[in-house]
C-alpha cells in the first residue's frame, strides 16, 4: 500500500492550531461544548458558537488498550485509548500515556500533554497534538 | 404509509462469505446477482435499476464507479445503477433506496445488492481502511480503531449495567452454533465460552473471538411492485416497514454511549410503519460486529430493557429454538462481514427463513423477520420488517 491513505500535509495544517492549542466550540446559547470547529450547534441548532480553549483536565469516561494497531502505528505497539470528559463537560477522544492500564479506570483524573501522533514518512512532516496523562497523586 | 407492503422481495442469492483469494469483487457480486436473478426467475432485461452497497472499494480495490463497473458486468449496461455508502450499513441504505424506486412509480424491478473484497490487504490496512467511518480528524487521527470503539461502548455498559465478560462470550458462542448450520457461512464450527476467553485481546476487553472477521463477499435480491410479484414467484416475501436513521459521527460527541440514538429512530420508524410491535418478531438478523453490539441491538430494537441485554443471552431466548431467534444465519460473527454486503445478506437470511427454505438453521412458524444494520459506531442505522404475508 503506497502513503495514499496516509493523512497529507495541508490537511495537518488546517486543524494543527486547534489540535496544539486544543480549541473547540462552545454554544452560546445552550453553552456545550464541542471539540473541533462548529458552524451549528447540533444540540440546540443555534449558529451563535465561538472558539475556545478546551479545559486541559478531566476524567476518563471510557478506555480500551488497542492491541490491533491500524497501519500507521503497526510498529508502535498496544497504546491506552480513551473518551476523556473534560472539566467543561466536552468530551473527546484521545490517547493516555505516562502509565499502565492497571493504573487507570473510568473517572481517572487525567490532564493534556503536548506530544507528537505521527509522522507522514520517515523524512515527511511529523504532527502533534494533546495526548493525556494521569494527574499526579499526592502533593 | 405508503410503503407498507407495498414492494415484495422475490429473489435472493449470496456467496459465501469466506476470504476469496481467486476472486475479484466484479466476479463475486455477478455471482451473488446471477442467483438472485435465477432465483426469482427474473431475467436480465426485467431488471430496470439497480443500487449496490460498498463501503470502500476504492480504498480496498482501488475501483470506484461501481454502479456502471458491476451493471456492464452484469449485462445490464444502460439501466441507471448507482453506488450507495453508508459504511458497515450501506447495503441496508440501497435495499431502502431500492424500495423508494419502487415505491415512487420510478421502476417495476429493482436488482439491491452489495458487496466488499477486503482480503486482498493487510489487517493493520483494513483496520485503517475501515476507521474511516469514524471521525477521521477527531478519533482516527489520534489512533483509534472499530474494535476500539465497540470496546470504550462494552467497558461503558459493563460498568452501568453489570454485564459481564461471560455474557459477551455466550453472543459468540450462539452466533459460531448457528453458523455451522449455515453453508454460506466463513465459520462453520462451534466454539466455546472458554475459547472466546482465552482468545488474543483486540481492545480490552473485546477479544479476537467477539469481532466478525474480515470477509469477501456479495449478497444480491431482487425486489419488486407486490401487484405484480407473483408474476414471478409463488414465495414473495413483503417488506412491511423500513427506518432509516443518524447520529453523531464521533461517539465522544454522543450523551450516553450504551444507547444507539440511529437504532431506536430507525426501529421506531420500522415498527411503526409495519404496526409491528418488537413482541411480534420471530427472527432477527442484528449487526453483532463485535458481541457488544448484539446485547445493544436487543436494548435499542426493544427486544430487552435498556441494561438487560445480557440477561437474554443467558436466558437463551435468542437462541435456534428461543423465543427470538437473533442471527439464525450465524451473523456478522460467524456468518461473516465484507461490510457492504452485510445488509442486503440479513435481508437474504430473512427471506429464506420466511420462505421456510433455511434448512437446518429454519426458524419454525417464521411470520415477521427483522434486519437491523449499523454503519460505524452507529451513526447510520436501517431496520428492515419483512413479512410472510402483506398484512
Ligand atoms: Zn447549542
Amino acid at each position: 500500500m503506497s502513503d495514499m491513505s496516509v493523512p497529507k500535509t495541508p490537511r495537518i495544517w488546517q486543524l494543527a492550531e486547534r489540535r496544539y492549542r486544543l480549541i473547540g466550540s462552545k454554544c452560546l446559547k445552550c453553552g456545550r461544548v464541542f471539540v473541533g470547529s462548529r458552524k451549528v450547534c447540533p444540540q440546540c441548532g443555534s449558529r451563535e458558537l465561538e472558539d475556545v480553549e478546551l479545559s486541559r483536565k478531566g476524567k476518563i469516561y471510557s478506555y480500551t488498550v488497542i492491541r490491533a494497531s491500524p497501519m500507521e502505528r503497526e510498529k508502535y505497539g498496544p497504546y491506552i485509548m480513551a473518551i476523556v470528559e473534560l472539566d467543561d463537560g466536552c468530551k473527546l477522544t484521545t490517547e493516555i500515556v505516562d502509565c499502565s492500564p492497571e493504573e487507570i479506570d473510568i473517572g481517572t483524573e487525567v490532564e493534556a500533554t503536548f506530544r507528537k501522533i505521527g509522522e507522514e514518512s520517515k523524512s515527511g512532516v511529523i504532527y502533534y497534538a494533546c495526548k493525556f496523562r494521569p494527574v499526579a497523586k499526592g502533593v | 404509509m405508503i410503503m407498507r407492503g407495498d414492494v415484495a422481495v422475490i429473489g435472493v442469492g449470496m456467496t459465501k462469505f469466506d476470504e476469496h483469494w481467486n476472486k475479484q469483487l466484479r466476479d463475486l457480486f455477478v455471482e451473488a446477482a446471477l442467483e438472485a436473478l435465477d432465483d426469482a426467475r427474473v431475467s436480465l432485461k426485467d431488471v430496470k435499476a439497480m443500487f449496490v452497497g460498498n463501503m470502500g472499494s476504492g480504498m480496498w480495490v482501488e475501483q470506484e464507479h461501481l454502479g456502471s463497473l458491476l451493471a456492464d458486468y452484469l449485462g445490464i449496461s444502460g439501466v441507471p445503477s448507482l453506488k450507495v455508502e453508508s459504511a458497515c450499513a450501506s447495503s441496508g441504505m440501497a435495499f431502502r433506496l431500492g424500495l423508494m424506486s419502487v415505491t415512487a412509480g420510478l421502476h417495476d424491478v429493482v436488482l439491491v445488492g452489495g458487496v466488499e473484497k477486503m482480503s486482498d490487504v493487510t489487517t493493520s490496512e483494513s483496520t485503517h481502511h475501515l476507521a474511516t467511518a469514524a471521525d477521521r480528524e477527531w478519533e482516527a487521527f489520534y489512533g483509534m480503531t472499530f474494535p476500539g470503539l465497540f470496546a470504550l461502548i462494552a467497558r461503558r455498559h459493563m460498568k452501568q449495567y453489570g454485564t459481564t465478560r461471560e455474557q459477551l462470550a455466550k453472543v459468540a458462542v450462539k452466533n459460531h452454533k448457528h453458523g455451522s448450520y449455515n453453508p454460506k457461512a466463513q465459520y462453520q464450527r462451534a466454539i466455546s465460552i472458554e475459547d472466546v476467553l482465552n482468545s488474543p485481546l483486540v481492545a480490552d476487553p473485546l477479544r479476537l473471538l467477539d469481532s466478525s472477521p474480515i470477509s469477501d463477499g456479495a449478497a444480491a435480491v431482487i425486489i419488486a411492485r407486490s401487484d405484480i410479484a407473483r408474476r414471478f414467484t409463488d414465495t414473495p416475501v413483503y417488506v412491511l416497514g423500513s427506518g432509516a436513521a443518524t447520529d453523531a459521527i464521533a461517539l465522544h460527541d454522543r450523551d450516553d454511549i450504551t444507547t444507539l440514538r440511529s437504532v431506536v429512530l430507525a426501529a421506531k420508524e420500522a415498527y411503526n410503519m409495519a404496526k409491528v410491535e418488537p413482541e411480534d418478531v420471530n427472527l432477527a438478523e442484528v449487526h453483532d460486529c463485535f458481541t457488544i453490539a448484539e446485547i445493544l441491538a436487543y436494548e435499542d430494537l426493544g427486544f430487552a430493557r435498556k441494561g438487560e441485554g445480557g440477561k437474554l443471552i443467558d436466558e437463551g431466548v435468542t437462541e435456534l429454538g428461543g423465543k427470538i431467534p437473533v442471527n439464525p444465519s450465524g451473523g456478522l460473527k460467524a456468518k461473516g462481514h465484507p461490510v457492504g454486503a452485510t445488509g442486503v445478506a440479513q435481508v437474504v437470511e430473512v427471506t429464506l427463513q420466511l420462505r421456510n427454505e433455511a434448512g437446518k438453521r429454519q426458524v419454525s412458524n417464521a411470520e415477521i423477520g427483522l434486519t437491523h444494520n449499523i454503519g460505524g459506531s452507529g451513526a447510520s442505522c436501517i431496520v428492515h420488517i419483512l413479512g410472510r404475508g402483506r398484512r
